[in-house]
């Protein structure tokens, strides 16, 4: 029969809507409301999963986000999601979940081996086995790989949308529980724009597990009445299943909602989750606690539950967690959790407490239900295969580290194990507040907070619901009250409620296991000895592995974190870490304070990689910018490349042409006739004001005072710390006005930089800057027919002795205002024109349909390049990289020795001039025909195998179809001493023999650029 | 995110702006007479402030001003935002070991 686990009545579950899903292939009937967990434990099944490293069987262990082992893979194909929590995921018709890391099957697992081998794989076995030797660990990773980890990568694209949105508030309230809805109440009284949010499907926290009273009535009909009027208040957003995930400064907020995770059929219109990213003048913390578990042997049972969850299972989901069950405490909250099973027809075999004289109102109500209290007694073991079918008890010493006497035996097919709360203080140490231990509640709880930050309830260390209420209370109204909104009207009346919390109770961390036969007196064997007892279920981390870590030395929990894996994985030890903490403090005979807590980071749990991409994919993730000539260039069949976010073109394919042989044609063409270039891309910054030419003696290495009006000069920018940062050519329009060129990438850094000096170091400088690169289109023409082609379209005289090289001319081109500046990048004569960027395409089809007699050929960046390198120009962050100065590059012939400028002190440093600095030097190969991959590294004395001594690299290397053979320039040390000596480049496979030449390899006296 | 107060467009998010590094660090008037040391000191060597930093910020994504704030480099905390040019505020420095 279908959910034999299933109560007649109650729980939060709608019986009206019975919803079927598959686990591992089978077919289950659940309910609305259901989670995956719930609906699970409801047809009788615990077997979720196999452990990480040793393959054990696990069963569903909490009925919240701290779950450790029930994490299942969801879905199929490309919406497959690997590593979900069955206590998170909500029932809907037609899910699918498989359990993971098994095989062949849950039942029987091949892998389970590994714990009969578990004495070969302790704490820190990866750092020990897979060190050595490296050329194996390809293999062992294959193998790695396949054994451990959880799930399935999904199969394809991830075809869902996800959605992020900005948000402010007045008092952000995290946790819809008593505290948080109390705060929400006060904080939205006062006039406060309140957002609340829980993780949970629908609000009401911990209650919704608990039968508890407030006023008098069910606590769920005060949080339906606080709902009601939140709700009802427009400056109030309720959001559920939403995780507030992130506390960054200021009260900035990363909150992940899973808008549709939940439904069978998600409307098309809804992203299906979405990151809000939230700016919060205050932050009520009201997240409420996590139960922990107690560290003994066998600990990991499928039917060893949190009592907590045990209680939660019955309440909301009205659900059976199993028929007869022992309940393990050490303190009184574990007693509620017998009430609650029993009162749900669940056999109570015995309450194990650690605790000698058991006090406290619910351990005196299981009294007097007259429930078996066993006091001073601790489990030193568990039995059954693939589901908990008794517990081995025995008496504990006074002191709690040793057993006396022989173990009994005590059946049952649940376990609900009660070892205190641990606050969930993740969000408030994401802020950087500080925690204390709290003695008597043996938990962290929040200290000073570094933000505007309070804590109430449970995550404050107030368990008792009446305490939860004040805190809450207080909390909200103070919120609301520091962000500037006092509350209005009279005092209203507190909720009344009870307020029982854990105590009192009896903390240890490591209980000790089994007497074994032969044992004298008090043993005091390792915790773990004898059979495993789990600190951290996820990671497969026992007690026997924190030892280990200990002995080997480890001291900083950081580190025994790392090494032996605890509190890491998709659950980052929520369960864990306290315990792990604990265990280390008694180890070292230390308070646990001592030892200090391992540090909280965002995500408080996992948050889809989709909620952060949102919609920035594709197109949307990076602008692309495109010259007002770029719809010429596609349809040229041009093919692009990426410099910087602007799309240039790199070559023109004509023909089945390869990269090789269109970049062949451009150059030859652009040497013997003309070629033309779209440079509009190229950085150009209008510098305006009286003192501008004062400005430029001061960024640039060389003098500006002089240069007349209507002329070009080429510029050098250093850094303050000497080395080059960009270089272009500077025009003087006017008297106080000049036009900047930078290199593409490098348009905004340089006008970033300008700023950065005119607005703090020389604010007495009347100077305007403007960035005007996408206001003008660049036509560049260079070549023999350049100026004959230019003189159709112009009245201006062009002749050399008229308008010779380094000058420009404020004209008309085509019939269209325009500059066109006299500049080349490619040694032959050139022109750069600028027009408007709206006019931009226009010009070029006509100088296109022009040029056709002359064999106009347009060129890319790759043409360009070769073309530059022909002649030794430089490229800014080709040749340099920020470690390479004026005199490497032999450019001493434009830093200037009179004025002061960026960078000049650091020159005359003695480094700067050391003989054996990387120099810039032409490479010619002896092989004419091999081109050097750009990178290479270069060597003076080849050796059989490296190492050998490296004096430089390639930093451009090309075939030159105009000298017939290839060239490189390159960085080498003392490189201008080795002019005409023979270097080295080892390659895979090869070695190319080089000779070192000056650095330019056509028409070094530059008779072409300036005929 | 830091909230930064630019004095010039009010409140706007830590992703508008650029960071430029310890305020108050004038250019040297003749950089040829110092030594190499004082000079190195001065393009190169900052205080690394465990506590209240003095530092400049612009509004790069904004109007593109250059500004001084005073931010506690432990707690993040803002104490103070000024204009180029403007004398630091007197503040109680918060100090840490």
């Amino acid at each position: 029969m279908a959910q034999d686990f299933r109560l007649p009545d109650g729980g939060r579950i709608d019986r009206s809507k019975p919803v079927s899903f598959r686990f591992d292939g089978k077919s289950y009937q659940g309910f609305k409301g259901d989670s995956l967990a719930s609906a699970l434990l409801a047809n009788g099944v615990h077997l979720v999963g196999r452990s990480f490293k040793y393959h054990r069987p696990r069963g569903i262990f909490s009925a919240g986000v701290e779950e450790p082992n029930a994490l299942v893979q969801l879905g199929r194909g490309a919406r497959s999601e690997p590593n979900i929590r069955a206590t998170q995921a909500e029932l809907f018709e037609g899910l699918e979940a498989r359990s993971q890391n098994r095989w062949p099957s849950l039942e029987y697992d091949i892998g389970e081996v590994n714990s009969l081998a578990s004495r070969l794989i302790p704490a820190g076995f990866y750092y020990k086995t897979f060190m050595w030797p490296a050329a194996l660990w390809e293999r062992y990773e294959y193998v790695i790989r396949r054994a451990a980890g959880l799930g399935k990568a999904p199969e394809g694209r991830d075809p869902d949308r996800y959605d992020k949105t900005h948000a402010h508030c007045d008092v952000l309230v995290v946790g819809a529980g008593p505290a948080g809805l109390a705060a929400a109440l006060a904080a939205a009284r006062a006039g406060a724009r309140v957002v609340l949010a829980d993780e949970q499907a629908e609000p009401g926290g911990a209650l919704l597990g608990l039968a508890e009273e407030i006023d008098g009535k069910p606590a769920l009909d005060w949080v339906a009445a606080a709902l009601a009027e939140l709700e009802k208040n427009d400056d109030v957003r309720v959001l559920t299943r939403t995780t507030v995930s992130s506390f960054y400064d200021h009260g900035y907020l990363a909150l992940f909602e899973r808008v549709t995770d939940h439904l069978a059929q998600p409307p098309e219109a809804l992203p299906r989750h979405r990151l809000w990213k939230l700016r919060a003048k205050q932050v009520v913390l009201a997240a409420g606690a996590i139960e922990r578990p107690l560290v003994f042997t066998g600990n990991d049972r499928p039917g060893v539950m949190l009592a907590g969850a045990c209680r939660t299972y019955v309440k909301r989901y009205g659900v059976r967690p199993g028929k007869r069950a022992v309940v393990f405490t050490n303190n009184d909250s574990g007693y509620g959790a017998a009430l609650d099973l029993q009162a749900a027809g669940v056999t109570i075999a015995g309450i194990v407490d650690l605790r000698p004289d058991p006090e406290g109102p619910c351990s005196e109500a299981a009294e007097a239900a007259r429930l078996p209290v066993l006091p001073a007694q601790t489990i030193v073991g568990t039995e059954g295969r693939n589901r908990i079918s008794a517990v081995k008890i025995a008496r504990l010493n006074d002191a709690g580290d040793a057993v006396l006497g022989e173990a009994e035996r005590l059946d049952c097919d649940l376990l609900a194990v009660a070892g205190g709360w641990n606050p969930t203080v993740h969000l408030f140490s994401q802020a950087k507040g500080s925690l204390k231990w709290d003695p008597e509640l043996a938990c962290y709880v929040p200290d000073e907070p570094r933000q505007a930050v309070l804590c109430a309830g449970a995550c404050n260390g107030a368990f008792g619901l009446q305490s939860c209420l004040k805190q809450g209370t207080e909390a909200g109204a103070k919120a609301a009250a520091e962000a500037g909104f006092k509350a209005k009207g009279g005092r209203r009346k507190q909720p009344k409620a009870g307020d029982q919390g854990p105590l009192p109770a009896r903390w240890l961390w490591k209980l000790p296991p089994a007497k074994k036969p032969g044992d004298k007196g008090l043993a005091d064997r390792p915790a773990g000895q004898g059979g495993k007892a789990f600190v951290d279920l996820q990671n497969d981390v026992t007690a026997a592995d924190l030892a280990l870590a200990l002995r080997e030395g480890y001291r900083s929990i950081e580190h025994v974190k790392r090494y032996t894996t605890t509190g890491m994985g998709t659950d980052q030890g929520k369960t864990s870490n306290v315990n792990a903490i604990g265990l280390v403090a008694d180890h070292f005979g230390v308070p646990l304070p001592a030892v200090g807590v391992t540090t909280f980071r965002p995500p408080y749990t996992p948050v889809s990689f989709g909620a952060y991409a949102g919609r920035d994919l594709d197109d949307l993730l990076d602008p692309v910018r495109k010259t007002p000539i770029h719809a010429w260039h596609e349809q040229a069949g041009a093919a692009f490349e990426d410099v910087g976010q602007w799309r240039r073109p790199w070559y023109y394919p004509r023909g089945g042409e390869d990269l090789h042989a269109a970049v062949n044609r451009e150059v030859l063409a652009c040497r013997e006739s003309i070629g033309i270039l779209d440079a509009s891309t190229l950085g150009k910054i209008d510098i305006q004001g009286p003192d501008a030419a004062e400005f430029l003696n001061r960024i640039y290495t060389n003098a500006w005072s002089k240069l007349e009006v209507g002329r070009c000069r080429y510029g050098l920018m250093l850094g303050e710390d000497g080395m080059v940062m960009d270089d272009g050519v500077t025009s003087r329009l006017g008297e106080t006005h000049f036009l900047m060129t930078t290199t593409t990438g490098n348009a905004a850094p340089v006008l970033a930089h300008l700023e950065e000096w005119l607005q703090t170091e020389w604010p007495e400088l009347k100077v305007h800057l403007t960035s005007v690169t996408e206001q003008f289109a660049t036509l560049s023409l260079s070549g023999p027919n350049a100026r004959r082609l230019l003189s159709e379209f112009t009245e201006l005289d062009l002749s050399p002795n008229a308008f010779p090289h380094m000058t420009l001319a404020e004209t008309e081109v085509g019939g269209i205002p325009a500059r066109i500046f006299r500049v080349s990048f490619t040694g032959e004569a050139g022109y750069e024109i600028n027009v408007p960027a709206s006019r931009g395409l226009a010009l070029w089809q006509a100088v296109m349909a022009a040029g056709a007699k002359y064999n106009i050929t347009p060129f890319g960046t790759e043409a360009m390049h070769v073309l530059r390198a022909e002649k030794g120009y430089i490229i800014v962050g080709q040749e340099t990289d920020g470690s390479v100065n004026p005199h490497d590059l032999g450019m001493d012939w434009i830093v200037s020795k009179k004025k002061d400028f960026i960078g000049k002190r650091s020159l005359t440093r003695a480094d700067m001039d050391k003989p054996d600095r990387k120099q810039l030097v032409g490479l010619l190969t002896e092989d004419i025909d091999a081109v050097l991959p750009e990178g290479a590294q270069l060597v003076e004395h080849l050796r059989d195998k490296p190492p050998m001594t490296m004096i430089g690299h390639v930093s451009s290397s090309y075939h030159s179809p105009n000298i017939g053979r290839s060239i490189a320039l390159a960085l080498v040390k003392g490189g201008r001493a080795r002019i005409g000596h023979t270097i080295h480049a080892p390659l895979e496979g090869k070695t190319l023999a080089c000779k070192v030449t000056e650095p330019i390899f056509f028409d070094p006296t530059g008779e072409r650029l300036r005929g | 995110m830091l909230l930064i107060v630019c004095p010039w467009c009010g409140p706007r998010d830590e992703s508008e702006f650029s960071y430029g590094g310890e305020a108050h660090i004038a250019r040297p008037k003749n950089p040829e007479k110092l030594s190499d040391e004082k000079w190195g000191d001065y393009v190169f060597m900052r205080a690394n402030t465990k506590g209240v930093l003095l530092e400049r910020w612009v509004h790069s994504h904004g109007c593109g001003r250059w500004f001084n704030v005073a931010r506690d480099t432990v707690s993040y905390r803002i104490l103070a935002v000024y204009r180029m040019g403007e004398k630091p505020p007197k503040l109680d420095k918060t100090t840490y070991v």
